[in-house]
C-alpha cells in the first residue's frame, strides 16, 4: 500500500524550520539535508544539538536560524540532551503538568560528534529505549574544526589530519559503518538517507518520527569545503554516490532489511571520485580496490535483505 | 514534625529527592554514593515516587542528561562523586550557564591518582569555577534539609542555578544516624511544583545554548557572575522560611563557641562534627578555642566569615584538598583573598588533612593547635603543611 503513495515536490510543506540566513558554505548540503528532515519533522519539534557547524551556523547570538525549540550543550552529548528532553516531557504529561502531546525528540550531531567522541552517547540513549530521532549528518570529516579525518572518513580520503603524502593515501581506514552498529541495537527503525533523494528522506523521517521508541537516520551530507568540490554538485554527489553504491539506501525496520533505491547497474567509482580533491591523489589500482571492496559490501547488504526477509518469500 | 528515625544517610538523601517529588533521575553509580541512586530506583520501582529514573551509560551523559530534564521544565536531581564529578566538569559550567535548576549531590571522595573510594574534598574544590551554588552538609540531617532547601533554592527566580549538595563520602554517607524525614505534604508546603520560567516549549520555541561570539562572552561571564553573587540574599532568605516550616537554622557560615576565643579552626564538611567535639574538651579544660565552617560556598559568603572572625588573631585552616607546586589549599587561598590587606587580619595557619579517606582524630588537632598556639605566641607562620605524612611533616618551604 505504501509503494503507492504519491509524492510531488507541490505536496511538500512549504514551513522551514531550519530558516534562510544561516552561515553555511555555499552548496552545503549538510544543512540542506536538514533543512529537509525537519521540514518533514514539522513544528512540534524539539531538537539538541552537537557543536559542529550546523551549531555553529546557526545560531551565533543573537541571530538564530532555529524555529523550533533547540538546545546547544556540547559536542558529544546531544543523544543524552535530548534523551533528557524526552524523559523530562515523559514525566510531566504522566504527572499532568504538561499536556499530552505528541513531540518529536530529535538529538543530532556531525559523523565526529556521532561515530566517534559521542559514540557512547548515542549507544547508551538507543539502547535505553527513548522515544527519540537520533540523526547523523554525515560529511565524513570534522569540517567544524578545518577538515580532520574521522572514522567515518572514507578510504583514500584526503583530509588535514590524513593528508595524502609521498608515503601515504590519505585515510587508512575503512569508513566505520554506523548504521550497522545502531541496527545491532536492536532499535525498532534505522535508515541511510540523502538530501538527493528527497521522497525516500521524507518517507524515512515521517517513519522515524512515527514509531515508537527510538530510530536512527544516516544522512548522506555533502561539504562542499571539505571534499574539495564546485558547490553546486552538492546533490548531485549525493546521487552519484548512490549510483556508484558508495552510500547505499535502505532501512532497517524491526531487524528487516531493504534497499529503497536499488542500483541493478552500479556506475563507475571513478565518476563520484573525480569530482571531489580529496580523491585526486587516488591511482587505479587503488580505485579498483576501493571498488571491489564497496561491491562486496552491497552484495551482504543485499544478502542482509534476503535473509531477514526469508519467510516471506 | 515528623519524628526521628536511625537511617543511613544515603538512604536519607534519596528519601529526601522522593520527598521533594523530582520528576527525572538521571545518574550513574560510583562509591560511595551508590546507595543515593540504588535506594532512589527503589522508591520509583515500587511506584512511592513518579519519576523517570534514567539509568544512563557514564557520568558524562548523567549530566547531560540533567541538562535535557531541565531545559524541558521538569524537576531534575542527580548524585555522584570523584571521578564521576571529574567526567562531568565539561557539562557542569554548560548547565550553569544555561541557567538549568536542577540539585546534585556529591558524596565527597579523593580523586585518583592513585585510585582511592575514600574521602577529602578534592572532587568538589576542583570544580569551584563551574558557576553552580555549592553548599556543605555536616551530618546526615542537614544533608537531608539541604537537598529540600536546595531544589528551592535552585528553582527560585532570582537564583537558576544548578546546586550542588556536598557530603563527606563514607565517613557521612554510610553513617547510620537519626534523622527527621518531612513527609512529601509537608516538603510541597515549602517547595511548590517546579514552574519554570523559560523550556524548550513548542508553543514558544527559544534558542538554548547559542554561540557566544567574542562581542557578547564577556557580558555572558558577567551574567553568570552576577547570578552566583545575587543567590546569596534569596539564599539567606529562603534557609529563614525553612527554619520557619521545619524548626532547624542554616546559616552561610556556622560558628562554634568563637565567642572570645583568641583561634579559631576553619573546616569544611563532616570533620566539623569531630572539630566541635574536640573544641568541647580544649574548652573544659580553659582554653578560648572555636570553630567556623563554611555552610556555603559559592557564593563565598565573604561578608559573613569576616563577621564570624572579627578579633581573631590566628586562624588554623584545616583544607582537604591542595594544588600540587600550587598555592596550598583551598579554602586557605579564599580565606587569604578575603582578607588581604585588611588591618588586624589574623595571621593563617594552612594545613592539610584527611586525605584519601585518613581519619582526622585528636591528635591532628591537637598538632594544629600547637602551631597555631606557637603563632600566637609571636613565631613565624609556618608555609602551608600537609599534616599526617607517615615518617614526617611536609612543609612547603
Ligand atoms: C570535547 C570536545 N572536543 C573537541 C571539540 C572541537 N570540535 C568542535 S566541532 C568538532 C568536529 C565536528 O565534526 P562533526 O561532528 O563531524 O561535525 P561537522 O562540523 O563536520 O558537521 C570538533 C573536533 C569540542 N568542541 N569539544
Ligand atoms: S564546512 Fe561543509 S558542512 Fe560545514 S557549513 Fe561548510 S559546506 Fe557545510
Ligand atoms: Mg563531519
Amino acid at each position: 500500500m505504501e509503494k503507492l503513495n504519491v509524492f510531488a515536490s507541490r505536496l511538500l510543506p512549504t514551513e522551514d524550520f531550519v530558516c534562510s540566513g544561516h552561515r553555511a558554505c555555499q552548496g552545503c548540503a549538510e544543512v540542506l539535508a536538514m533543512r529537509m528532515v525537519h521540514k518533514e519533522l514539522g513544528r512540534n519539534t524539539i531538537a539538541a544539538s552537537a557543536t559542529g557547524c550546523m551549531e555553529i551556523i546557526t545560531s551565533p547570538y543573537p541571530e538564530t536560524a532555529w524555529r523550533i525549540p533547540w538546545i546547544h550543550v556540547a559536542f558529544e552529548n546531544p543523544a543524552s540532551v535530548a534523551s533528557g528532553i524526552e524523559a523530562g516531557y515523559k514525566a510531566l504529561m504522566r504527572k499532568g503538568r504538561y499536556p499530552r502531546r505528541k513531540i518529536n525528540f530529535v538529538g543530532y550531531g556531525g559523523d565526529g560528534a556521532t561515530a566517534d567522541i559521542g559514540l557512547q552517547f548515542v549507544s547508551g540513549a538507543m539502547e535505553r529505549g527513548h522515544d527519540m530521532i537520533y540523526v547523523c549528518y554525515d560529511n565524513e570529516a570534522y569540517m567544524n574544526t578545518g577538515i580532520q579525518r574521522s572514522s567515518a572518513t572514507p578510504f583514500g580520503a584526503s583530509t588535514t589530519t590524513s593528508p595524502a603524502g609521498k608515503v601515504s593515501i590519505g585515510q587508512q581506514t575503512w569508513k566505520k559503518n554506523v548504521p550497522e552498529i545502531m541496527a545491532a541495537h536492536n532499535i525498532p527503525y534505522v535508515a541511510t538517507v540523502s538530501p538527493s533523494y528527497p521522497f525516500d528522506l521524507n518517507r524515512k523521517v515521517r517513519k522515524a518520527a512515527d514509531v515508537e521508541g527510538p530510530a536512527y537516520l544516516h544522512v548522506y551530507s555533502a561539504c562542499p569545503t571539505g571534499w574539495r568540490m564546485r558547490p553546486e554538485l552538492a546533490v548531485q554527489i549525493g546521487r552519484l554516490a548512490v549510483e556508484t553504491g558508495v552510500f547505499p539506501l535502505y532501512e532497517v525496520e524491526n531487524g528487516k532489511y531493504t534497499i529503497t533505491q536499488p542500483i541493478s547497474e552500479f556506475r563507475t567509482l571513478r565518476d563520484y571520485l573525480k569530482l571531489q580533491g580529496r580523491f585526486r591523489h587516488l591511482t587505479d589500482d587503488v580505485i579498483d580496490d576501493i571498488e571491489a571492496r564497496l561491491r562486496a559490501e552491497y552484495r551482504l547488504l543485499e544478502a542482509k535483505v534476503r535473509m531477514t526477509h526469508e519467510e516471506e518469500v | 514534625m515528623a519524628e526521628r528515625k536511625g537511617m543511613e544517610v544515603s538512604i536519607a538523601i534519596a528519601e529526601a529527592a522522593s520527598a521533594c517529588d523530582v520528576d527525572c533521575i538521571a545518574a550513574y553509580p560510583i562509591t560511595p554514593q551508590t546507595h543515593v541512586v540504588e535506594h532512589l530506583s527503589e522508591i520509583v520501582a515500587d511506584g512511592d515516587l513518579d519519576a523517570e529514573f534514567i539509568p544512563v551509560e557514564s557520568e558524562h551523559a548523567a549530566m547531560s542528561c540533567c541538562c535535557g530534564c531541565a531545559a524541558a521544565g521538569a524537576r531534575t536531581f542527580t548524585a555522584t562523586a570523584s571521578q564521576g564529578l571529574a567526567l562531568m566538569h565539561e557539562i557542569l559550567f554548560i548547565a550553569a550557564n544555561l541557567r538549568l535548576p536542577m540539585v546534585m549531590v556529591v558524596a565527597n571522595r579523593s580523586l585518583s591518582g592513585p585510585i582511592s573510594i575514600w574521602n577529602d574534598h578534592s572532587d568538589v574544590m576542583t570544580e569551584r569555577d563551574v558557576g553552580w551554588i555549592q553548599v556543605f552538609a555536616e551530618n546526615g540531617q542537614e544533608a537531608v534539609d539541604l537537598v529540600i532547601m536546595g531544589h528551592r533554592m535552585s528553582e527560585d527566580k532570582r537564583i537558576l542555578l544548578p546546586l550542588m549538595v556536598n557530603f563527606d563520602g563514607f565517613i557521612l554517607s554510610h553513617m547510620v544516624e537519626p534523622i527527621e524525614m518531612p513527609t512529601r505534604e509537608e516538603v510541597k508546603r515549602f517547595l511548590p511544583d517546579y514552574e519554570p520560567q523559560q523550556r524548550l516549549d513548542i508553543d514558544n520555541p527559544i534558542t538554548m545554548g547559542p554561540v557566544g561570539m567574542p562581542v557578547v562572552y564577556t557580558e555572558a561571564k558577567m551574567a553568570a557572575e552576577w547570578a552566583v553573587r545575587d543567590a546569596y540574599k534569596p539564599m539567606v532568605e529562603i534557609m529563614g522560611e525553612f527554619e520557619k516550616e521545619f524548626g532547624r537554622k542554616y546559616k552561610p557560615v556556622e560558628t562554634y563557641r568563637t565567642d572570645d576565643s583568641e583561634i579559631l579552626f576553619v573546616v569544611m564538611g563532616g570533620i566539623s562534627e569531630t572539630a566541635m567535639t574536640w573544641v568541647d574538651k580544649v574548652r573544659d579544660a580553659g582554653v578560648k578555642v572555636g570553630l567556623v565552617r563554611f555552610r556555603m560556598w559559592r557564593p563565598l559568603p565573604v561578608e559573613d566569615f569576616k563577621k564570624a572572625i572579627a578579633g581573631v588573631k590566628v586562624l588554623g585552616v584545616l583544607d582537604r584538598h591542595f594544588s600540587p607546586g600550587g598555592p596550598g589549599g583551598p579554602m586557605a587561598q579564599e580565606i587569604k583573598y578575603m582578607l588581604y590587606g585588611q588591618d588586624h587580619a589574623p595571621k593563617i595557619v594552612e594545613t592539610v588533612v584527611g586525605l584519601g579517606g585518613r581519619d582526622v582524630n585528636f591528635i591532628d588537632f591537637d598538632q594544629i593547635f600547637d602551631r597555631c598556639k606557637a603563632v600566637l605566641g609571636g613565631a613565624p607562620v609556618p608555609p602551608f603543611e600537609l599534616i599526617q605524612v607517615r615518617g614526617g611533616h611536609y612543609g612547603k618551604a
